[in-house]
């Protein structure tokens, strides 16, 4: 540490200092090349993920929005009349799910393939996760904070939702069950807007 | 290193470490065995998750922690040719963490602390866990501030000289500690000691998981620079070369202190408490932090390549034929390289922004470290501890080929293991699950899988257990070595060092730089919990 009492001369001289290191360095040419290389790498990566997070909106989870996880049940967004799967007036599908000990309620789900689904999730006790296996639907659910996520199902078909985070002795059997129905199906059989099972 | 009660110091600690590490091991070959559900009276998630967490505190909080300290200590005496500084607060340090290694391993093992490594509140474990794991790391503080003071002492008493490279980068790595057990130490400190013993009611658990992030990523790097040092310092000479380039492992090491620290959201990609740009600055620095462990993989394959051009090795790939297989710390050094390369592949797609969703707490993931701590750095430790052994202990390595035999039963163990946990993960397996109950087709895919590993974790066991045998055998009944082999030799730099420029010989500069990248990645997302009412969970069972 600097026993300097001008701590801001000390830095501004750091500075300089670093500005000049490269020319007072020993580097093989080899190896400035491969320095490099290995920046182009990293920069390759990193503007992968910029354009698909920018220019197709590939996101993950977050936006910080607190519920009190203890009074779910009293009424609001997570009430249990309120859950389930609901068609939006704008034909949008919005998915509201609560975690608890041990499922994803309610327990059944069916939603529509290749559209956008939104799904809203709190717990009702402790730390959850929920994983579609091979699919990027996944989120953390945090006791106190509210889960969005919004992703697109291309395929038909059962899949399970599986708790991956560990939330207690009885964690290996927390999942439920989702339906992904093609859009034919979901069109012919939309009398229903609520799902089934409870 | 004719002190013979500083080399009782440095054996106590990696004893403790060593042993540590063997109990792990036959733990997790328990866990191999009953999450495949093969044998049916050994399942049950209690003893389960009693045992997952009681592997994950060995291996990743005491065999790492007791390990860095003593071989910390070895580094610090031989690299800068002084003896150690204050001996006594040295042994205060190990008997603190000691204690509090005792004090958490108890809860742990009678099932009162399954609240994994990690401590995920709100579940919530015995008070005596938390404190147990609160002193072992404030045992750990002792350390530190011993390898500082070692550090500055010595710059002290040369002016304007280099402190040796092996010491720079050992004291890198107390800074960085210090630096990164703050976060879990607020947590545990302000949080989870006053909750579990009902001082406060509730914890915000945003708060705990945005402090334990802050943790969670440079720990790897506390973990890894040792077995970086034994890159850089150790292999180069063992394998008859020298170091290929002394100013940029220098660089490598500062890239890793500033660098390591503020990117931890990655760790935090699908949880609800943490905004999307603050996770997209900490993934771009988490790839920012490749470029130091790409620099070490040029310049230490290079010392190797010369090394092996030396010894007659012709063409482009003849030179690897003419290492030193049979050297155990080169062939280690060769066996890192490869788990560091498939095992840095997964952790891009682990640090990737957006497509980290698709193996999420996957059994991707427990496969990833695995494979880079378990695999990489732990192979490392395994070198360090059989270049270090004879000095230590004034006798040979016993049994000479079968440290071969034990190193490469590592690698191929950690393979077989860590693959089909990989491809697991793929197929959607969740990491943290005791036995696979799902009524789904799809769990039919996992099942040669999971069989799979535990060939994998039985040659992993032996090859633990035959490393312990090794040391312990070569201590009773080695070979008395010559007093002229008995110290540590460090290896050359290709290009005379002279003198380097004196930010690369301190971190008071660096320590302010990292002071305002913390401040920048971690200061409104930690404030935040502050500024908004946020709701706290109150403790449950498990």
């Amino acid at each position: 540490m600097s026993n300097d009492p001008n701590l801001k001369d000390k830095l501004a001289e750091d500075a300089r200092e670093l500005m000049a290191l490269p020319g007072e360095l020993h580097i093989d040419p080899l190896e400035r090349k491969w320095i490099f290389v290995a920046l182009g790498l990293i920069g390759v990566f990193v503007l992968a993920i910029l354009y698909t997070a920018f220019a197709k909106h590939v996101h993950p989870p977050g936006e910080m929005e607190t519920l009190d996880s203890a009074r779910l049940h009293l009424g609001g967004e997570f009430a249990e009349d309120k859950l389930g799967v609901v068609t939006q007036p704008d034909g949008s599908v919005k998915v509201t799910l609560v975690a608890a000990r041990y499922g994803f309620y309610p327990r059944e789900i069916k939603i529509p393939a290749g559209q956008s689904i939104t799904f809203r999730i709190a717990s009702a006790d402790v730390l959850h996760g929920i994983h579609v296996p091979m699919t990027n639907m996944s989120t953390m659910v945090v006791p106190g904070y509210a889960s969005t996520v919004t992703t697109i199902f291309p395929k038909p078909g059962e899949y399970p939702m599986l708790c991956n985070e560990y939330c207690g002795m009885g964690h290996d059997h927390m999942w439920s069950k989702l339906t992904v129905v093609s859009q034919e199906n979901w069109r012919s059989g939309l009398t229903n807007t609520q799902s089934t099972g409870r | 290193m004719a002190d013979k009660s500083f080399k009782t110091l440095i054996l106590a600690h990696l004893w403790v470490a060593f042993g540590a590490f063997g109990l792990a091991c036959v733990l997790g070959f328990y866990q191999v065995l009953e999450r495949s559900g093969l044998i049916d009276f050994i399942e049950s998630p209690g003893v389960y998750f009693a045992s997952v967490s009681t592997h994950g505190v060995l291996m990743g909080f005491v065999l790492t922690t007791f390990f860095i300290m003593g071989f910390g200590y070895l580094v610090a005496a031989t690299s800068l040719k002084t003896p150690l500084w204050n001996p006594k607060l040295a042994w205060t340090g190990f008997g603190v963490s000691a204690f509090g290694t005792v004090m958490a391993a108890i809860p742990l093992l009678l099932g009162k602390a399954s609240v994994l490594y990690t401590f995920y509140p709100p579940v919530q474990a015995s008070v005596f866990f938390y404190l147990g794991a609160t002193l072992l790391v404030v045992g750990s503080w002792f350390w530190a501030a011993i390898m500082v003071v070692m550090f500055n002492q010595w710059k002290k008493a040369h002016p304007g000289e280099t402190v040796p490279l092996p010491m720079f980068a050992y004291t890198a790595n107390a800074v960085l500690w210090l630096w990164t057990s703050a976060g879990v130490a607020l947590e545990v400190v302000f949080q989870l000691i006053p909750w579990a013993l009902g001082w406060i009611d509730t914890v915000d658990v945003g708060l705990a998981r945005t402090l334990f992030s802050w943790t969670l990523h440079p720990i790897v790097y506390f973990w890894l620079i040792p077995a970086y040092i034994v890159l850089y310092c150790l292999v180069p000479r063992e394998a008859g070369g020298k170091l290929f380039s002394h100013d940029l492992a220098r660089i490598a090491f500062i890239l890793l202190l500033v660098f390591g620290l503020p990117i931890g959201f990655h760790h935090l990609y699908m949880d609800p408490e943490q905004g999307k740009g603050f996770k997209m600055i900490h993934g771009i620095g988490t790839f920012l932090v490749a470029l130091p462990t790409l620099m070490t993989g040029f310049t230490v394959i290079a010392s190797l390549e010369k090394a092996g051009r030396d010894a007659g090795g012709k063409g482009l790939f003849g030179w690897v034929g003419a290492l030193r297989w049979r050297n155990p710390v080169v062939l280690a050094a060769i066996l890192a390289f490869l788990m560091l390369i498939a095992g840095g592949f997964g952790g891009i797609v682990n640090a990737s922004y957006a497509m980290n969703a698709m193996v999420h707490n996957t059994a991707w993931v427990p496969g990833h470290f695995h494979l880079i701590f378990g695999g990489t750095t732990v192979i490392l430790y395994f070198a360090a501890a059989y270049a270090v052994w004879p000095k230590l202990t004034g006798k040979s390595l016993a049994t000479g080929s079968l440290a071969l035999v034990q190193l490469w039963t590592w690698f191929i163990g950690m393979i077989i293991l860590s693959t089909p946990w990989h491809i697991l993960g793929l197929l959607g397996q969740p990491r943290r699950i005791s036995s696979v109950v799902y009524n789904s087709l799809l769990t039919l895919a996992w099942d040669p899988y999971e069989l799979a590993m535990i060939v994998g974790g039985a040659v992993l066991l032996g090859s633990a257990l035959l490393f312990l045998h090794i040391l312990a055998k070569s201590q009773k009944r080695g070979e008395p070595v010559e007093e002229v082999t008995a110290e540590i030799q460090y290896a050359a730099s290709e290009h005379p060092v002279t003198r380097v420029p004196a930010l690369l010989n301190g971190f008071g500069f660096w320590n302010v730089v990292i002071l305002a990248l913390m401040l920048a990645n971690f200061g409104y997302p930690i404030a935040q919990f502050f500024l908004t009412k946020t709701f706290g969970s109150t403790g449950w069972g498990y």
